[in-house]
């Protein structure tokens, strides 16, 4: 028992209504599905909260139908400025309904409410207003006169940010004059369905965003279907690839935005106590379910020991438990097969010899958990090193020297994002240059903005979304590759 | 540096004799010469601090939702740690006793509620609050050395320091030279303090000696974190952001700097400093989010008056409301509590 115990301090869910069973969005109401049902739980506590209508290829057929109609019809030839007032009502609602979605988001997915509340929420809205911006500006985004859309663009997202994974594909998508077929995460559908009573409320026009629930195979039928013009998904390296095979051929282009195993790299110079809440925030976040997680820390050496005594102190004031209650810091695992994975990589990485440290925390009995996780004496051979773990495990590296730390950071197949922590701008600069990271974060990590391009270098995928350049993919002028 | 405390007892620094000080000092800049050039290299290898991510991190704990009976604690523990102060060129010895009779009962219908630790005057003023408070417990702070601006001459703000400790201070809140500290004049600044510390400790037990950094003069979070290793290096008991005269003063992310600080000292030395924030937080909401920050940051050993307290004049008040909204369930109003 501590001096100053904090009191439970819940989120209320009274705000949010969980109807017993969701249907599919298509051509602007929802419809039964054809492909049976599927129940999403509570990560938390196991609770189901939702039937969920699966979506089979005739139910996609349908959903890829009425995007065509609602761009040949409606949104294709709608003047930008017509569709940004579309874009900057969606924006503002979602700031208006924010609690609503922040408390189902947290409920769905497990993640603690102060970030669905202060990160996962806001930003959604930020991106859409971000691009409504754009859609009346698409001459000056440097892809000549007049760039146009591809059509009908097919989006699969993944669990671990679901409500702003759809704003990162639905807010360019719609800008550029697309028309969008999406489907979410089967065990984060909730918030996607949430937002379709959000898009009848702004009077989007039917068929201009369709949102088909469903597994693999729905997602697999919406990249497949030959209607659709563009695929763009967010998710593992293992599907990306599968994806980039099944259109291999087809006139499709794809965005992939895949897996990571960012290198957080720490000089002796570094400015330490902000460093440490950069490492904390790099992989903590989100349970470490985040695809630029910085799971690697390179420290170099002489800073070693003091970086990890540090890192374990502050480890242990992260209070894991009740995702709604606005003090948790640590949430549940998104799903039982993730943690399992988790629980996997993380027992191997014990057999290879590295040294495991978890924070001292109680784990809730129903639910996923994992607590947060330190290996310290990784080597570069190490599977912890080497493959993403998409959870709360961090491995410790050492290096010498900068060049070696480049070689480090770079030795993986992923290049997603990086960090570089230090008081010498000079190095930030050189380090920049030679990393190969789509972001390259300076003192400070995870950091998401709707203006800065995120994207991956290898198997982290292509394409970017965000800023100006978030608009290319959507263009047919700026995907030409 | 590590940051788990060393298993050894925690040293309350105003046991330490001058010459303990001294060598604590020498032991860690590494030359038993305190010399300017050494000071500056030592505060030199500091850790930076990031602003940015600074500020990040105080945003962050300002977002912890205290309530019920976590409220209900934090509520009483922030009266406890309360400097009430009163530091006007118009005070007079009728004010003082006022200001002294508020903090000896902060709620006239409730004993239960507790008292602030020390109430905060001008040097001149000490004696009419020594009197005041009596044998309440409650202690008497004096902003000494020339406060606040402190430029005046080490001879002159040693006899006004030897005055307040005359007059029965227990405390003693000094302000370092700013202007030798921004010119790099280390050295100085600390020999002050342990000039200061020397008088402090002349009495038959040792005025606790509080030094003020006025972040707002010092400005980076870099001077931030080096005066407040200085400041302990000298052997301050406290240290303390602001004189309550300069903007901006006691801010959320200066505190975080500053606690960071004395649990790294405390992890150094085994000496555990206290810390003030002063001058501009006026709501319960603002000092449980700095309450937070002691908790999270320095640890909660430093959740106790004599290593933690809050400079304020008008912060009592409103926490004494709060105080009455837990217990009744509604809000009074500023009719129900007493002005002092």
């Amino acid at each position: 028992m501590s001096l100053f115990e904090y009191a439970p301090a819940p989120e209320s869910r009274a705000v949010v209504d969980i109807a017993s069973s969701y249907g599919l969005f298509i051509d602007g109401a929802f419809t039964e599905g054809a492909g049976g049902s599927l129940k999403t739980i509570n990560p938390a506590t196991e609770e189901a909260l939702a039937e969920v209508a699966v979506a089979d290829e005739t139910d996609v057929d349908r959903a890829v139908a009425a995007a065509r109609r609602a761009h040949e019809r409606m949104w294709g030839p709608m003047p930008g400025a017509e569709r940004a007032k579309y874009l900057y009502r969606i924006a503002r609602l979602l700031a208006e309904r924010s609690r609503e979605f922040a408390v189902l988001e947290t409920l769905d997915n497990g993640k603690p409410i102060r970030e669905s509340r202060d990160v996962d929420v806001p930003l959604a809205s930020a991106w859409f207003f971000y691009y409504a911006g754009w859609a009346d500006k698409l001459d000056y985004a440097g892809y000549g006169p007049n760039p146009r859309p591809h059509g009908v663009v097919g989006q699969v997202i993944p669990w671990n940010f679901p409500l702003l994974m759809l704003a990162w594909k639905i807010a360019p998508a719609l800008a550029t004059g697309n028309t969008v077929v999406l489907k979410p995460a089967e065990t984060t559908p909730l918030t996607a369905l949430l937002f379709a009573d959000l898009l009848q409320q702004a009077e989007l026009p039917p068929g201009v965003v369709n949102i088909v629930t469903g597994a693999g195979p729905t997602g697999a039928a919406v990249v497949g279907h030959p209607g659709v013009d563009k695929v763009a998904f967010t998710g593992s390296t293992a599907v990306g690839k599968s994806i980039a095979k099944q259109i291999a051929g087809t006139r499709k282009h794809a965005t992939l935005e895949l897996g990571g195993k960012a290198a957080n790299i720490v000089f002796a110079d570094a400015p330490i106590d902000q460093a440490v809440e950069g490492i904390v925030n790099g992989i903590f976040f989100n349970q470490g379910q985040v695809c630029c997680a910085g799971s690697r820390v390179l420290v170099e050496e002489p800073l070693h020991d003091e970086l990890v005594d540090r890192l374990k102190a502050r480890l242990g004031t992260l209070r894991l438990g009740d995702p709604m209650d606005k003090n948790t810091d640590i949430g549940a695992i998104n799903s039982a097969r993730q943690l399992e994975r988790i629980t996997d990589l993380s027992a191997a990485g014990e057999a290879e010899g590295a040294v495991r440290w978890s924070a001292d925390c109680a784990i809730p009995e129903s639910g996923f958990w994992f607590p947060p996780t330190v290996f310290t004496q990784v080597s570069a051979a190490h599977r912890i090193a080497r493959e993403e773990i998409f959870g709360p495990v961090l491995s410790v590296l050492t290096f010498r020297t900068p060049a070696e730390a480049v070689a480090k950071a770079n030795n993986t197949p992923y290049g997603l994002s990086a960090g570089i922590w230090t008081e010498k701008g000079s190095r930030i600069l050189w380090m920049a240059d030679r990393l190969r990271a789509g972001v390259v974060w300076a003192n400070t990590f995870n950091k998401f903005d709707p203006t800065s391009p995120f994207g991956g270098y290898k198997e982290s995928g292509y394409g970017r979304e965000g800023g100006r350049q978030g608009l290319g993919p959507y263009l047919v002028e700026g995907d030409v590759r | 540096m590590s940051t788990t405390a060393s298993s050894g007892t925690v040293v309350r620094p105003w046991d330490r004799s001058a010459a303990q000080v001294a060598q604590d000092a020498a032991g860690l800049i590494g030359s038993a010469e305190i010399s300017n050039t050494a000071l500056r290299r030592y505060l030199f290898g500091l850790p930076g601090v990031d602003e940015v991510g600074a500020k990040a991190r105080a945003a962050q704990l300002g977002t912890r939702s205290i309530k019920t009976t976590a409220k209900a604690w934090a509520l009483d523990t922030i009266i406890s740690m309360i400097d009430l102060t009163t530091l006007e060129g118009a005070d007079t010895p009728g004010k003082v006793r006022s200001l002294v009779a508020k903090a000896r009962t902060p709620e006239p219908g409730d004993p239960g509620c507790p008292r602030p630790a020390a109430v905060c005057v001008y040097n001149d003023m000490v004696s009419t609050a020594v009197e005041a408070v009596g044998s309440s417990g409650i202690h008497v702070a004096a902003v000494s050395t020339a406060f606040p601006s402190g430029r005046a001459s080490l001879a002159v703000r040693l006899a006004d320091t030897a005055d307040a400790v005359a007059a029965g201070a227990d405390e003693i809140d000094m302000v370092i030279d700013r202007g030798a500290f921004l010119a790099g004049d280390y050295l100085k600044v600390y020999e002050d303090i342990v000039a200061v510390r020397e008088v402090c400790h002349q009495g038959e037990r040792p005025a606790h000696l509080k030094v003020i950094l006025e972040t707002g003069e010092l400005v980076t979070y870099d001077n931030v974190r080096r005066a407040s290793w200085l400041s302990m290096l000298a052997g301050a008991d406290f240290i303390k952001t602001s004189t309550g005269k300069v903007q901006p003063a006691a801010t959320l992310p200066v505190t975080v700097v500053m606690l960071e600080a004395v649990r790294d000292f405390l992890a150094a030395t085994g000496v555990q400093v206290g810390v003030k924030p002063a001058g501009g937080i006026r709501t319960s909401k603002d000092a449980i989010k700095f309450l937070v920050a002691v908790n999270e940051v320095a640890g909660e050993r430093w959740l106790d008056p004599d290593f933690f307290r809050f400079g304020a004049s008008t912060l009592l008040n409103d926490v004494l409301l709060q105080r009455q909204k837990l217990s009744t369930g509604a809000y009074s109003g500023p009719d129900y509590v007493t002005i002092d």
